[in-house]
């Protein structure tokens, strides 16, 4: 059958279509980044247009930011947390959705159900009695509770995500496998997980994104500059009093983004996957 | 020297079994759900109790707590604070997430067209998403800030508004349409891309019958592809209900629930009163209101969308 080519006109109206969309989901971080490369003169001149810069720009803001305020710190402890929180859900995950996904044993269906509950339930609903619980394990306000908590929401997620690519990977080429003498285990590190690499690259992406945005837990169980992460430290500790100096905050914004935005941009493709994949499989 | 002859085959003898054990799928499976489970018990379930306890107690900060039955849910009731969150909560979630459905159908259509630079466009159109929440809403801030607002300079410029514009976050309704705008904002990829999939699955062969029987592009619409992105569409605003109606971040960072509890939801609220002000069996019963509204996402979800699975 001849594809059908669309008018040219047709193909430039859907592009106009998408333009307010894009604007929508763009301008925030365009203004943001403009704001935090502004001098002050003209962030807080009125007259002056905010949506672009006409008195030239200038790194004050990122200066100021990373001499004077503790922000390295803070983006070392996110890394830290997101790091150490990633890897050891990507694990347990990882060997929890393989035995749901492919043996049969006494609860199977009752845990993979009790996983994908888990994976429900909002972090909002449980950080008052979590406060408690990392309190009597004597790591209040320290980014180790931050360690132990984070796995609570990206155990269940790394889980859900795997099984479904585990579900994908033939039977039979791991039965081959123990056919031919290997043990199970050794049939999933050398055949199903190679197999399954794509499902890891997307569980690492998203576990490393979800405990790099949380905010919730970091802001109830760290308060002190040396333990808390880089969104609580921007929008707690450079916000003293009334008055906010709005270039700094930019810049701090923009800069605790550069990790996620830098993953983002390599591996683009996972994200579309992984976000279709957790929500529909 | 024989010693260790006898050490190597022991430990030989031992690692024999353990291979064994791990080859049988009823020690095996267990043993590797084990690491999960303790956590989801110690650190899921273990917490929601003690939300419940704390909850059906007048536990306060630093003082012994005694059992008070359902009065914490009950005495919430006579708080105005409460009374506004609980309807805050419905108002939030049912315009954000709608505004999100229809958005989001309208941006899946779009970009499930040939496009020039497809793949940027995705990308573009997901940062959202993908950017710390806690972050981008203080761009959002700024963008409301009274003095220096863009959305009213360009507004003003455009000739939408009259100057000097609302005050997006000191006023009542302003305040509610800002952290919906910011949820809209956040929640759209999610929305857009997973529709998109559920676009992308639909069958070629199908409009194609529909065009031959006569059925127009709005006719397709409605009679094809509205019917069969229901599933998608659904399991979609099931997810998101939950989370939008959980939210904390845009909340916090936007307005820290004023002006006067105008934009508090359930999760900033518990935060105020079971932390701030020390009051964790209050805060905790605040919290559990959130959880009627889990258990009927789970239900359903587990009822009409993954059915198949369990």
């Amino acid at each position: 059958m001849a594809v059908k080519r669309r008018p040219l006109l047709t193909k430039i109206a859907l592009h106009l279509g998408l333009v307010p969309f894009l604007i929508f989901a763009l301008f925030p971080f365009y203004h943001m980044a403009l704001t935090s490369l502004k001098q002050d003169r003209e962030l807080y001149d009125r007259h002056a247009s905010p949506l672009l810069i006409h008195q030239g720009p200038t790194l004050e803001h990122y200066v100021h930011l990373l001499q004077e305020t503790a922000f390295g710190t803070w983006v070392k402890n996110s890394l830290l947390v997101t790091v150490l929180a990633t890897t050891l859900s990507v694990v347990i995950g990882t060997i929890a959705a393989y035995v749901l996904a492919r043996l049969k044993f006494f609860g199977v269906a009752t845990f993979g159900t009790a996983i994908f509950v888990t994976y429900l339930v909002p972090t909002s609903l449980l950080f008052l009695p979590l406060a408690q619980v990392v309190n009597t394990l004597g790591l209040g306000d320290s980014k180790w509770s931050l360690v132990v908590t984070y796995p609570t929401f990206l155990v269940p997620f790394c889980t859900w995500l795997l099984m479904g690519y585990f579900r994908t990977v033939p039977k039979e080429v791991e039965e081959c496998a123990m056919v031919d003498g290997a043990t199970r285990i050794q049939a999933l590190l050398r055949i199903v997980l190679p197999i399954a690499v794509p499902g890891l690259v997307c569980a690492v992406l998203f576990a490393f994104t979800l405990s790099w945005n949380e905010f919730i837990y970091a802001l109830t169980f760290t308060s002190s500059s040396d333990e808390i992460t880089a969104a609580v430290g921007v929008t707690s500790e450079l916000i003293r009093g009334d008055i906010y100096f709005w270039g700094g905050l930019m810049a701090g914004a923009v800069l605790g983004s550069v990790p996620i935005v830098i993953l983002y941009v390599f591996f683009l493709d996972y994200y579309v996957s992984g976000l279709t994949a957790g929500a529909v499989k | 020297m024989a010693v260790g002859r006898v050490g190597v085959a022991g430990a030989a003898r031992r690692s024999l079994r353990v291979r064994e054990l791990l080859d049988r799928e009823g020690f095996l499976g267990p043993a590797f759900v084990s690491p999960a489970f303790l956590l989801i018990l110690f650190l899921v379930a273990y917490p929601f109790c003690m939300a419940v306890y704390f909850a059906l107690s007048d536990a306060f900060i630093g003082r012994p707590s005694h059992f008070v039955g359902l009065a914490n849910f009950v005495n919430l009731w006579t708080s105005d604070a409460f009374r506004q969150t609980f309807q805050n909560a419905f108002v939030f979630t049912g315009a954000a997430v709608g505004f999100k459905l229809v958005l989001g159908i309208s941006l899946a259509l779009l970009l499930n067209q040939q496009l020039w630079f497809q793949r940027m466009i995705r990308g573009a159109v997901l940062l959202p998403w993908v950017i710390p929440t806690a972050l981008s809403t203080l761009g959002w801030w700024w963008m409301f800030n009274p003095g220096y607002s863009v959305v009213n300079w360009t507004g003003i410029s455009l000739g939408l508004l009259d100057a000097p514009g609302p005050n997006w976050l000191g006023q009542k309704y302003y305040a509610m349409a800002a952290v919906v705008t910011v949820n809209v904002w956040r929640g759209l990829p999610f929305f857009a891309i997973t529709i998109l999939a559920g676009l992308v699955s639909i069958p070629r062969e199908l409009y194609e019958a529909a065009e031959a029987d006569g059925a127009g592009p709005v006719a397709r619409f409605w009679h094809v592809t509205l019917p069969l992105l229901k599933p998608v569409m659904a399991i979609v605003v099931l997810f998101s209900t939950i989370f939008t109606f959980s939210d904390f971040n845009i909340v916090y960072v936007l307005t820290r629930g004023g002006p006067i509890n105008s934009t508090h939801l359930f999760a900033t609220l518990t935060r105020q009163v079971g932390l701030d002000s020390g009051r964790i069996g209050e805060g905790a019963a605040i919290s559990l209101y959130l959880f009627p509204v889990l258990v009927f996402v789970v239900w359903a979800q587990l009822r009409f969308v993954r059915r198949q699975v369990y």
